[in-house]
């Protein structure tokens, strides 16, 4: 019983919500691996994983075809320029996710080589943790991003919530004031 | 010119022609740079490849000279991936040390665990003290890993000359050792499974029967690899007396593993200098003579086959040694935990911590003496080598008598058979520069360390 | 490259064939680890010294071999010998090192066919000895490995390069020149090949930091790996 037997004569709906879901469905990661998180996100795209069922198999090799960078591994102050250049080069609107904590925070490697998390070279959307995280959880990783894409205001409504967002958290306390919460 | 100029190097001197014009092309204004090349009448063109390329394997950068089709000139640039490992090594305890070694080479990461290990049984003289449960359980472990290279390493080279199922195929393999790999230590990859001493925890129940079952499975997997790459007619046109390295410029290169092996040395670690018991286990080291592409596919198959024999020695042998011990009988060296698997992932055993916060308050001392200073190690210095699935990966440790490595360098195969590049692929297509970077097989995270 | 330099003189020489590595006060090792408030203690920790004849194993024949070929230099090329382990460490000059890996490659007998790499170590308190560079030599013919370490000086740290002898050192010895600041004269193209091409510093010796930040989480601070309480 699908909508092919009763499609009604016509549907309401916003278009910010029908170019949401149109663009989460089929996010197509730009094939950028850079250590260990890469071998668990080729692994997600193969057999067992199957990334296709989401949507995200179709890995391109040019930056400007791709909707979502997966910075998978550790990035050294030397690949630094190279991850921002290759986020410049992708079309708009384009989404981050930082695989694995190396790329979220430098991870075990706090030293001279590593930027202290990829947040500092190019905005972040979605942080996944492991070290490396399990294809799943990259598969899950994804579909967080593909809600948060669906959901994604646009035009004046854009404006409004980002400032919101801003004046929220310019009010908010910051992390280093948290203090005596870690027992 | 020199006689130091002219002999071979994998980066050679510098282009010396200060005059020569320079043409720099962003995006897609390829044609005006090819007109305005011809119109100066010059063929050179230089291209960068990578560090940012579907096909480099990583991380790699190389810097093309082509003339047409043909590369006159390449040099790889590699350092995108340092991570100062063996720096950070250098401030925590030897037992920590391994969770670093093991994020070096990624693919095949039992094997720097290993050998750092061995290297720090070395420095401490309880190389025959380690039992023989342990030996089997790393021996197990490399070769499952081996396998997983392997696979890797022939799955992304299909896939980067355009054959999807190849890598597909490859992947189901791997993920089928994955999962004993994962029974055994908790973790898919980077286990930090090996440690000084012995292994992190024992087989868990019905183990061998697991490890049994696995080894028909990938075994299919192998078969179909080598049904639909081998006789191929597109495989062997791509491969077949591309990415030649003959015996003279291997062995002048340094050049170890599979790559060496096609040129016609039988040269193998777990032979030659044998390691965890090797010298046991019945098991052949293939060798070919053709030294090309194809032959170091052909190579790396069996090699497979090869480990699925070690495989299922060791699964007869865990059998036998059911109750063994895995870590060596040494408590001031041996890490006081039995770990086990939780519901949260793998941790201290509930007995053990029942045991230090409840019955012996020694117990705890001693266990919070050795995980948060660590062991001391003599002065002195060690290298111990093993047979990577890429060749002979080398670990040089010095200890200053103290609790933490005074410096930990590695010698990483794929660093040295990355040298082998440009004899690989001057003179060759630009489509041909994948197929070598394919067959080197090298990983940038153990390359740059 | 640097042209060959003139390397003869200031070679330093070991004092008794010892390294030290440090000399240790208090209980615990580390500064300011010492919680028992008696610094006292001293300890001179030093690697493996010179071993005297006989070497044992293969080990007398190789340095037999080795001394034969280099004649009269022997006993300035080679200025000590370090069994320890089972390993063999010959401690090399640094202006005849070239010679010694001629001849390790070369003599039927030795054929050291590859060698595997060059380990720098850095070593501040072995004064004019602080950088040793440790090249592990592997002989396939006859299924043997052997070290040779050459000790230089931080203010004079240069080595001559053995590419020309051994091809397969080139990126190797860009690797240590890179994180040790050890010259390598008559090597062809020796630029840094990790670190970015400006990096300031060579960042694996001892008096480099490791450079980690403090990390913070809500209030509490965990101090980079370098900078916290060590016990060694």
């Amino acid at each position: 019983m699908g909508i092919e037997e009763s499609a009604p004569p016509f549907m309401l709906g916003t278009v910010e919500s029908f170019v949401g879901w149109a663009r989460a469905g089929s996010m197509w990661p730009a094939t950028f691996g850079l250590a260990c998180c890469a071998i668990e996100m080729m692994g997600t795209g193969t057999s067992r994983f199957d990334i296709s069922r989401i949507g995200s198999e179709v890995f391109r090799g040019s930056p400007r075809q791709a909707d979502v960078m997966i910075v998978a591994g550790r990035v050294s102050n030397k690949m630094a320029p190279i991850v921002r250049q290759v986020y410049d080069q992708m079309a708009d609107p384009k989404w981050v996710l930082s695989m694995g904590v190396c790329a979220s925070s430098g991870g075990m490697f706090n030293n001279y080589a590593i930027v202290q998390g990829v947040d500092h070279v190019v905005p972040v959307d979605i942080y996944l943790p492991g070290c490396p995280p399990r294809p799943e959880m990259l598969i899950n990783a994804l579909l967080e991003l593909q809600e948060q894409v669906k959901s994604t205001p646009m035009g004046r409504n854009r404006r409004e919530i980002a400032a919101a967002a801003e004046a929220a958290a310019l009010t908010a306390t910051p992390t280093s004031d948290m203090k005596g919460l870690l027992r | 010119m020199t006689p130091e100029q002219t002999m071979p190097q994998a980066t050679g001197p510098d282009f010396d022609d200060p005059n020569a014009p320079e043409f720099t092309a962003y995006g897609g204004d390829w044609s005006e740079i090819a007109d305005e090349a011809a119109r100066l009448g010059q063929q050179r063109v230089v291209i960068n490849m990578g560090p940012q390329h579907p096909s480099t394997h990583g991380v790699l950068r190389v810097m093309l000279e082509i003339e047409g089709e043909t590369v006159t000139e390449a040099r790889a640039g590699i350092g995108y991936l340092h991570t100062g490992i063996e720096k950070n090594m250098e401030f925590r305890t030897w037992t920590q040390g391994v969770t670093f070694a093991t994020r070096m080479d990624y693919v095949a990461s039992m094997f720097n665990e290993a050998v750092f290990c061995l290297g720090t049984e070395k420095l401490l003289g309880i190389t025959d003290d380690v039992p023989e449960k342990a030996n089997v359980l790393r021996v197990l472990m490399m070769e499952l890993t081996r396998i997983g290279s392997h696979l890797v390493a022939i799955g992304t080279g299909g896939n980067e000359m355009g054959a999807t199922t190849v890598m597909t195929t490859a992947f189901i393999g791997r993920e089928d050792t994955f999962r004993v790999i994962e029974m055994l230590s908790g973790l898919r990859t980077n286990n930090a499974y090996i440690r000084p001493g012995g292994v992190a925890q024992d087989t868990p129940e019905g183990f061998v029967d697991y490890v049994r079952d696995m080894i028909p499975l990938v075994k299919q997997r192998l078969d179909e690899l080598a049904d639909i790459q081998l006789k191929n007619p597109i495989f062997i046109g791509r491969l077949k007396d591309v990415a030649v390295l003959d015996l003279a410029p291997a062995m002048s290169l340094g050049v170890t593993g599979p790559m060496l092996r096609s040129a016609g040395v039988p040269y193998d670690v777990r032979k030659a200098d044998p390691y965890c018991g090797y010298e046991d286990y019945d098991f052949q080291v293939p060798t070919s003579t053709d030294a090309d592409a194809y032959s170091r596919v052909i190579l790396r198959l069996e090699e497979c086959y090869e480990s699925l024999k070690i495989v299922e020695q060791c699964a007869a042998r865990l059998e036998e040694l059911e109750g063994a011990p895995v870590m060596v009988a040494d408590k001031k060296i041996a890490w006081p935990a039995q770990l086990s698997l939780g519901t949260d992932g793998q941790g201290n055993s509930p007995e053990h911590i029942k045991h230090i916060m409840g019955d012996s308050m020694e117990a705890l001392i001693h266990h919070f003496k050795l995980v948060t200073e660590g062991f001391k190690v003599p002065a002195g210095q060690a290298y111990v080598a093993v047979e990577n699935p890429k060749g002979l990966l080398g670990c040089h440790v010095v200890s200053d008598g103290g609790t933490k490595p005074w410096r930990a360098h590695f010698r990483d195969p794929g660093f040295n058979n990355l040298q082998a590049l440009s004899i690989l692929t001057q003179g060759g297509q630009v489509a041909d520069v994948v197929v070598a970077i394919a067959t080197i097989d090298m990983v940038l995270g153990g390359v740059d360390r | 490259m640097s042209e060959t330099q003139d390397l003869s003189g200031a070679a330093p020489v070991a004092p008794e064939g010892r390294t030290l590595i440090n000399v240790r006060q208090g209980m615990f090792g580390g500064p300011g680890g010492d919680t028992s408030g008696y610094g006292g203690l001293k300890r001179v920790i030093e690697m493996p010294g010179a071993t005297e004849r006989p070497y044992g194993e293969w080990f007398d024949g190789v340095v037999d071999v080795l001394e034969e070929l280099l004649g009269e230099r022997a006993g300035e090329a080679i200025q000590y010998v370090v069994v320890d382990r089972g390993e063999l460490t010959l401690h090399v000059a640094r202006e005849h090192l070239l010679e010694v890996a001629t001849h390790l490659r070369d003599d039927q007998d030795l054929r050291f066919e590859m060698c595997l790499g060059v380990s720098g170590v850095h070593y501040p308190a072995d004064e004019g000895r602080e950088l040793h560079a440790c090249y592990p030599m592997q002989s396939i013919t006859h299924n043997r490995r052997l070290r040779v370490e050459v000790a230089v000086s931080e203010d004079d740290a240069r080595i001559p390069s053995i590419t020309s002898v051994y091809p397969m050192n080139n990126w190797h010895e860009r690797e240590t020149y890179d994180f040790f600041g050890i010259v390598f004269d008559g090597h062809p193209a020796l630029a840094r090949i990790a670190m970015p091409d400006d990096w300031v510093g060579h960042p694996q010796r001892k008096d480099y930091p490791l450079g980690g930040i403090p990390i913070e989480y809500k209030g509490a601070e965990v101090p980079s790996p370098d900078t916290r309480r060590q016990y060694r």
